[in-house]
């Protein structure tokens, strides 16, 4: 093995990437545009979401009630019969219809304890769950004021006091940002390795290599850290410019560990790119692969939803995939501002992982070279 | 026998395509230049010149396959500019782009290959199997009619595809270089072939393009090209006697303007030195190699002494480049041994690398980087000393005359200077041994020679062992000693010299084909099915005799050439496993990520407590939050700096805070507050926990207070009765799934619709459509088809998985329910057929397609977040997008028990978007290239 090898074979691979404008676009396009856009049009968890209320009792009370929806949490109220919320709700016009039952407002001030129905459209889960919270304390809320002045004191007097650590809003932006740039990291770390591979090789510049006293193990070396590097810069220039500076997200950790980890990662991930390279024949090949694994990588890792959520043998398999790791460190990086004492588990695994898929990629890349 | 005049000899008056001014770029690049000229009909016209002179564009434009840019162009007695002529006179007029097999599909079977040029003229079932069998007959292929196309040798290949653009009786055959890389004894065959066809058929015109000048000699009339202009037309004899050359190759050189052929000497090879015989440079013992169960080169073995020049001859595939392959130690032999300089070849040592300068097929040096950068980093490589390197790099560059291209990129060169950097940079670190593979195909003959000039000196100066493979003849002949070689044998090995007394034959090329015929020979006998074809004289010329010419169908609708397109692509699609697997796994696999991954259950999340108070009623509390199924406890937190460290790893999802003496105040009912804090690192998470917090606080609190105060408590009380409707359960699975199908549905089939034209244009096969009758819907619509059947399939693929596997359950109408995925189906292929008419790479086509259909399903189309929620663009994109409707009808059918009735509004849209999908895709989609 000769790191000089490796070094200029690695430069070439820098200045072939210097000579793509599509991939130099992509690459400044996955860590600015993509990770700006996505954060700033994440939308808040309610927006607009579209109410009908059927008002049976036409009350001071209920007429309070149909005032408290108002955009952008609710669109504005559309005021229907009982007859048409049916149809209205199948064909989707609405996710949630209030009823107020006749009499609502006498029968509560009676003590008859009267019900109002809320029915949600639960085929819209993202609304339904959240949806259904606000509605229960908006009218609650609206009750108890109208109430106040007629009752007696009979709630106790218990305030629960709730905060939300690391993202005092629970502004989504913050932590989209972060899992965007998981993502882009997760597919340039793949496409610019597989691509640089298969480009060799559609050229029939693989060859030339080969008649040249150079290992396989030098010419994988050097794509996988050239392309790393040119990953890892970006990815480090996107975190301070666009997530820390433009969108003005507050990290707390340490900047350094945090990129420990994404080199780690994207060794990884290079690794892996490499890899599909050698399964897939062609160009067009490798982008359908590109697909299948990229979409699960991304959305069961942990960064879209929790995993503690999904089913365990999902949760296993995913296990042995870097971003996993990756997603649970720079959440405890980034946002809850850990040190190596809490992540070391993270990094041993990013680690191994790495290794793991270096050792079986060099494999594959020797027999595909035969 | 035919209704033509016979006008084989004397050129008619009338010529079969007239040129006037006819100009042609790509981009800046210019590649004709005012081309006027008359081509005679009824002869065999020969278009001669080096690649990339303008001959296939030229070639096309009279075909009818290229848009023309500049002046006109009449082809049998009308304006190709115009679309009316052009349609009736597509049946008349036969293409055979060049490439091997290029309009051919390669998975498909001889037989399956010519069938679907016949649907496409519109032939009935009788007639076509009465054509097709004919034109096996005659060109030797019947015993072939099941192979897979890609499987045939090259000679084959360009029979079969002489039979497709045979089938319909053209009276114009256009045939682009139909014999570059085929080996001379199927060369041979394939002139007698034409010949044959040309005297059944006396009255068709071919015109051909040819860089073998041997060839171009035997034909009526010739048309010399260079830069995109004619140098001269004219019969061979006329050429000769114009430049007073000997042969048609030195004519063209004398034909060239005069800055081309400055420099320009006759190459001329000194003999060897006698007595130099000694040390073997190379040598090869029995070699063998075998993929699979086929023999790419079989027991092979020559000796190659120090400072020879070896000529390797033979066709494309006759495994030359795999014997290169096994020098080099690219290859492990099978079987038998090679040795360089006396070691035997090991592809783990390194050392001997740096005695072997190789030069691989084609212009393989980076394109990336610049001549210099490319000289300079395989001097790197080779481990040459960094201060030795400018200087070997000025050596070079002088040497091989590339002083003035040093930092332009390869691209931008001429093939010739190419070929001149690529033997520079094979011999940049000084190796004895120098092996180049067809160094010199597609350079024009002055290039060529200069290359050889180098060639020579290299070996006689410097004592460089030159081991080159070739399919020139002239070429072959400057060699010391060549090998003939085919179908992975070496058939003779001598002096050029020697090879043609052996054989008493005039030339080389006469020799060689006399050993293949003996060879072929030989191997009929021993296996009948051997990969080559039998040298039997093909059929008779009757079988080529013009056939009445049958009432075709609609002129702008034939359902035949329609399914022709159907057919075609379902047989392709069954021989392909990766778009296949795709097609049916793929959706399966996306299905099960995306089921689990946009998950919105929140369950098991993980809390501890800080219980400064630990009363019987703290721990009520606690045990409220416990005890659902949303929540696990953990061990209880010590301190606040446990409770840091915890949450700060992420073990925590919430923690509670209840102060000292809670119990006590809440007993004398004093203002007590819980503290609780949630990790919003993930703010959807934290959303949810929140919102189950406040719930069980709340449920709490009501127990508590009807505890306390009796039924005092619920005076101003109400209910709340919510009604999750259509879920009740709340599952997210049954939320989810019925929209992942719509939007599965969009994503793999209008993918893999985009794919099947752009692989078209990609591979060249696009020309058929361009030259045949076939009109865009028929195009469009046949392969539309398939997709659409197996989009079928995949839904109720995914309804089963959705129902099977995830447990949804289905309330509504299936009938409805599959006859909105019917519509959505074609409304999604269309879709990819309308974007494969922007797209002309694969590559492309399947990012762009990703980016044009996955953000508008998953985020605009109600998928996660209602359509009448959203503001701006992403609201008037949901409104229209067609996915919109399809999950109403998905959600409809699966969870709110809804029919027809209910549901036909959503029908609409569908309907609406298919003929709009269509009609613009026809009118976007070119039926010429440009």
């Amino acid at each position: 093995m000769r790191f000089a090898n490796i070094l200029h074979l690695g430069i070439k691979e820098l200045r072939g990437l210097a000579r793509d404008p599509m991939l130099l676009v992509l690459i400044a396009y996955a860590f600015t545009l993509a990770i700006y856009t996505a954060s700033k049009a994440m939308p808040e968890t309610l927006n607009r979401a579209p109410i009908a209320i059927v008002d049976e009792d036409q009350s001071p009370l209920s007429s309070r009630i149909v005032t408290a929806f108002y955009p952008p949490f609710f669109t504005v109220p559309q005021l229907i019969s009982q007859p048409e919320m049916d149809r209205r709700m199948d064909s989707g016009m609405d996710t949630f219809a209030l009823d107020i039952p006749p009499n609502f407002q006498r029968d509560l001030l009676a003590g008859r304890s009267p019900t109002i129905q809320l029915n949600i459209d639960a085929t819209r889960m993202s609304q339904a769950f959240t949806g259904g919270g606000y509605v229960q304390s908006i009218v609650s809320g609206e009750v108890s004021e109208f109430l106040d002045r007629y009752r007696a004191e009979t709630v106790l007097p218990v305030n629960l006091d709730l905060r939300a650590r690391f993202n005092p809003e629970l502004n989504k932006g913050w932590f989209g940002a972060i899992t965007d740039v998981i993502s882009s990291i997760t597919m340039l770390s793949i496409i610019l390795t597989g691509a640089a591979l298969i480009r060799e090789r559609e050229h029939g510049t693989i060859e030339h290599l080969l008649v040249m006293p150079v290992k396989p193990f030098e010419i994988m070396m050097s794509k996988v850290w050239s392309m790393g590097l040119v990953v890892l810069v970006a990815s480090g220039l996107s975190l301070v410019l666009v997530v820390q500076g433009l969108l003005s997200v507050p990290t707390h950790g340490s900047a350094l560990l945090f990129m420990t980890g994404a080199a780690l990662d994207i060794f990884a991930m290079t690794c892996l790119g490499i890899f599909l390279a050698t399964i897939a024949g062609s160009m067009p090949q490798f982008g359908l692969l590109l697909m299948m694994v990229l979409l699960p990588l991304q959305l069961l890792s942990g960064g879209v939803t929790p995993r503690e959520s999904m089913p365990w043998i999902i949760q296993a398999i995913m296990f042995a995939a870097p971003n996993t790791h990756f997603v649970i460190l720079a959440q405890a990086v980034l946002f809850r501002g850990a040190g190596l004492d809490v992540v070391w588990p993270q990094l041993a695994a990013l680690l191994a992982i790495g290794t793991g898929l270096f050792a079986f990629s060099l494999r594959r890349f020797r027999q595909f070279l035969k | 026998m035919s209704a033509w005049p016979s006008a084989t000899a004397s050129l008619p008056s009338q010529p079969v395509a007239r040129l006037e001014g006819v100009g042609h770029s790509y981009g800046r690049a210019r590649a004709l230049d005012g081309i006027t000229l008359d081509i005679p009909a009824g002869c065999m016209v020969g278009l001669i010149g080096p690649d990339g002179v303008g001959k296939s564009s030229l070639l096309s434009l009279i075909a009818g396959a290229r848009a023309i840019q500049q002046g006109r162009i009449e082809v049998l007695g009308g304006n190709m500019a115009d679309v009316r002529h052009r349609q009736i006179t597509y049946p008349r007029i036969a293409y055979m782009p060049q490439g091997l097999g290029k309009n051919l599909y390669p998975t498909l079977s001889v037989f399956d290959n010519i069938d679907f040029f016949g649907r496409l003229f519109g032939h009935s079932r009788d007639e076509r199997e009465r054509r097709i069998g004919e034109l096996l007959q005659s060109t030797g292929l019947a015993p072939f009619t099941a192979r897979q196309a890609g499987k045939l040798s090259g000679g084959m290949k360009q029979k079969l595809g002489l039979c497709c653009a045979l089938i319909h009786d053209p009276d114009l055959l256009i045939l682009d270089e139909p014999t570059t890389g085929v080996d001379p004894l199927s060369r041979r065959q394939f002139w007698e072939l034409i010949d044959q066809i040309r005297r059944g058929r006396p009255g068709m015109s071919v015109i051909v393009a040819t860089a073998y000048m041997e060839e171009a000699a035997r034909f009526d009339w010739l048309i010399a090209m260079d830069g995109g202009r004619v140098l001269a037309s004219g019969s061979p004899s006329e050429l000769l006697e114009r430049t007073g050359a000997p042969d048609l190759d030195e004519a063209f050189i004398a034909l060239l303007p005069q800055e081309r052929r400055d420099g320009y000497q006759q190459v001329v090879i000194p003999p060897r030195p006698v007595g130099t015989d000694g040390e073997a440079a190379i040598e090869a013992e029995h070699l063998t190699m075998r993929f699979g169960d086929f023999t790419a080169v079989d027991d092979v073995s020559f000796r190659i002494e120090r400072g020879e020049i070896f000529g390797f001859l033979g066709s494309n595939g006759c495994g030359k480049t795999t014997t290169m392959k096994m020098l080099t130690g690219l290859l492990q032999a099978s079987e038998g041994k090679a040795r360089l300089f006396g070691r035997e070849i090991d592809p783990n040592d390194i050392e001997v690398r740096r005695r072997v300068g190789y030069m691989s097929q084609g212009f393989s040096l980076y394109s990336e980087l610049t001549v210099r950068q490319n000289l300079e980093l395989h001097a790197r490589l080779f481990g040459m000393a960094p201060d030795a390197i400018p200087q070997r790099i000025a050596e070079m560059a002088q040497r091989f005359d590339l002083a003035g291209h040093m930092d332009a990129l390869p691209d931008a060169l001429p093939l010739g200077i190419r070929q001149r950097l690529s033997l520079a940079v094979a011999m940049i670190h000084s190796p004895d041994i120098l092996i180049l593979d067809e160094p010199t195909s597609g350079v024009d003959p002055v290039a060529r020679d200069g290359f050889w000039q180098i060639l020579s000196e290299l070996s006689r100066k410097q004592n460089v062992t030159i081991f080159v493979s070739t399919h020139f003849m002239n070429e072959a002949e400057r060699c010391d000693r060549v090998s003939l070689m085919h179908a992975g044998r070496v058939l003779v090995t001598d002096t050029p010299a020697m090879i043609v007394q052996n054989r008493a034959a005039p030339t080389l090329e006469e020799a060689f084909i006399r050993y293949l015929e003996s060879a072929a020979g030989a191997k009929e006998t021993a296996s009948p099915d051997a990969g080559t074809e039998p040298g039997r004289p093909a059929g008779t010329p009757e079988g080529w005799t013009k056939h009445p010419r049958e009432k075709r169908g609609n002129r702008f609708f034939d359902p035949r050439r329609m399914f022709a397109y159907t057919r075609r692509e379902a047989l392709e699609l069954l021989h392909d496993p990766i778009r296949a697997t795709l097609a049916i796994v793929g959706t399966l696999v996306l299905m099960l990520v995306v089921g689990y991954g946009i998950n919105m259950d929140v369950e098991n999340m993980t809390f501890a407590v800080l219980d400064h108070d630990d009363t019987a009623i703290s721990r009520d509390y606690v045990q409220q939050i416990a005890g659902s199924r949303y929540f696990t406890e953990k061990a209880p937190i010590s301190d606040y700096a446990d409770l840091d460290r915890r949450m700060e790893d992420g073990e925590l999802s919430l923690a509670i805070e209840i102060p000292p003496g809670f119990g006590r105040d809440l007993a004398r009912g004093r203002n007590v507050t819980i503290g609780a804090w949630i990790d919003g690192a993930m703010p959807t998470r934290a959303e949810t926990v929140r919102g189950y917090v406040q719930g069980m606080h709340a449920g709490w609190l009501a127990q508590k207070a009807r505890e306390i105060y009796g039924d005092a408590a619920t005076v101003g009380n109400f209910q709340l009765a919510i009604r999750y409707r259509y879920n009740p359960d709340v599952r997210s699975l049954d939320a989810i799934v019925p929209a992942v199908i719509p939007m599965l549905l969009l994503l793999i089939p209008s993918m893999l619709a985009v794919l099947s034209v752009v692989r078209e244009k990609e591979l060249g096969s696009i020309i058929n459509f361009y030259v045949t009758p076939v009109t865009r819907f028929e195009f469009l619509l046949g392969k539309q088809i398939p997709y659409v059947v197996l989009a079928m399939l995949n839904f109720l693929l995914l309804t089963a998985f959705a129902i099977f596997i995830f447990g949804v359950p289905f309330t509504g109408s299936f009938a409805t329910f599959a006859a909105a995925a019917f519509l959505y189906v074609i409304v999604t292929t269309g879709m990819g057929l309308l974007l494969s008419t922007f797209m002309s790479s694969q590559i492309a086509a399947i990012f762009g397609t990703a980016l044009a259909t996955m953000i508008p399903a998953s985020q605009y189309s109600g998928m996660i977040d209602p359509v009448s929620s959203l503001q701006g663009v992403g609201a008037f994109i949901g409104q229209i997008y067609p996915t919109t409707y399809f999950v109403i009808i998905s959600r409809g059918a699966f969870s709110k028990a809804l029919g027809f009735d209910d549901l036909s509004s959503a029908f609409l849209p569908l309907l609406i978007a298919i003929p709009v999908l269509l009609g613009l895709g026809a009118a976007l989609l070119r039926k010429q290239a440009r």
